[in-house]
């Protein structure tokens, strides 16, 4: 911009010119050759700028970035690919743990239920015992008390015939008697 | 207020070496000034080289890419080795376009004088690079293949009538868009100046002004526009010489 306020003054003289008299600038062949030879020194400072320093530089970067980005990537994919393999052994661990955790409750499981059958059938078997042993008492104080109840109607009978009779009863008859009516 | 005014050149420090017009003039201070902006601006940019670009570095390497990836896809990969003369074509004529629309400042690529000699450099280039590549192969690219042998004189003739014109067409597109344009805008900032100076009719003085501003945005698009066309074009016609009889 300080070249601006520089050529400012000038410009404001050359209005003064009447504009009929003045070639449009455009197209005043004064100019060509400043023109012309300042363009070219431009224009070949600028490509020499350019090709030998700026683009090359700008081209390094670029493939600096793309590089780095292709090695990130495939460092990605390596990580990826290591977690993936993580991730299955931990799964096939998790999974044998479960089948093994299973086998051992199910062995767990029968050996405990082998147990307590044989509990089970150890009581059954004691208690049967144990009844067998009472029906057998009972029983034999059945027959007992069965024993008892000849003797004692015997005695009833013999007493009941003596006092409806009054003179005493025939044993050997009432034991007749008794048999008949006990068959 | 006279439109014309702005494309003068002027002298400041008159010089003649071996009896050539030599000075330094506004034009020379521009395109120095230019041409050192576009060297902070591509390798000042990307001078650090981070890995992560801030907002001047992402820019600086987009318009590598875009210029790399324009002659590629034009010229193809042996277009690449005028990468770099492109890419200097490309941003000197886009920024000079753009300091156009700065207002004060002055515009070189208004000056048919910078165009012609610009698209002289590229046709120059081609002719060069056609005859020195491919010798009279060259003159391939004047016969197109696959013309019935009774058109061909025809054919050849306008081609060598398109390729006498492309240098005219090269540079008067880009010299007359940019004149125009500067000549329209300062014809409607005028307006705006003479509107608001007359009185009852400064009412009327923001319609320029508006019009003005519109303009604005589409010389700035022109500017781009044109520099783009200028390399793109430039691109096509290298790749005529690098591969002729296409």
């Amino acid at each position: 911009m300080a070249n601006t306020t520089n050529t400012a003054p000038v410009t404001a003289e050359h209005s003064e010119m009447p504009a009929a008299q003045a070639p449009f600038p455009p197209f005043a062949p004064v100019n060509l050759a400043p023109l012309l030879v300042w363009l070219a020194i431009s224009f070949a400072l600028l490509y020499l700028l350019m090709s030998r320093i700026a683009l090359p530089h700008v081209e390094k970067v670029l493939r600096g970035r793309r590089s780095k980005i292709t090695d990130d990537l495939g460092d990605a994919f390596a990580r990826r690919k290591e977690a993936d393999e993580a991730s299955a052994a931990y799964q096939k661990t998790l999974t044998d743990a479960r089948s093994n955790a299973q086998a051992l409750a199910q062995q767990t499981y029968t050996r405990l239920a082998a147990e307590t059958d044989a509990k089970r059938k150890a009581l059954d078997a004691e208690l049967s015992a144990k009844l067998a042993d009472s029906e057998a008492q009972i029983e034999a104080m059945t027959a007992k008390a069965m024993a008892n109840v000849g003797q004692i109607a015997h005695e009833t009978a013999s007493a009941i015939v003596e006092h409806l009779t009054g003179k005493p009863a025939d044993a050997k008859v009432i034991s007749e008697a008794l048999a008949s009516v006990k068959s | 207020m006279d439109p014309i005014e702005q494309f003068a050149v002027i002298t400041i420090v008159p010089l003649h070496i071996f009896g050539i017009d030599v000075s330094f003039t506004n034009a020379s201070v521009f395109m120095l000034c230019i041409v050192a902006a576009i060297m902070a601006f591509v390798y000042g940019a990307t001078r650090k080289g981070s890995l992560i670009p801030g907002r001047l570095q992402s820019a600086a390497e987009m318009s590598y890419e875009f210029v790399a990836n324009t002659v590629h896809l034009t010229s193809g990969s042996k277009g690449m080795d005028f990468f770099p003369l492109i890419f200097s074509i490309f941003m000197f004529v886009l920024v000079c376009n753009i300091v156009t629309l700065v207002p004060y400042s002055f515009s070189v690529t208004s000056q048919i004088i910078v165009t012609a000699a610009l698209s002289i450099l590229v046709i120059g280039l081609v002719i060069g690079i056609g005859v020195f590549r491919h010798g009279f192969g060259f003159l391939r690219a004047f016969v197109p293949s696959g013309v019935p042998m009774y058109l061909l004189p025809f054919i050849v003739m306008i081609e060598i009538i398109s390729f006498a014109t492309r240098p005219v067409s090269l540079s008067v597109r880009l010299f007359a868009n940019m004149l125009a344009g500067e000549i329209a805008l300062k014809v409607m900032g005028g307006f705006v100046a003479a509107l608001l100076g007359a009185g009852v009719a400064a009412i009327i003085a923001p319609l320029p002004l508006i019009a003005t501003i519109a303009l604005f945005a589409f010389e700035l698009l022109e500017a781009v526009l044109q520099a783009y066309v200028f390399a793109i074009l430039t691109c096509v016609y290298l790749n005529d010489a690098i591969h002729p009889g296409h």
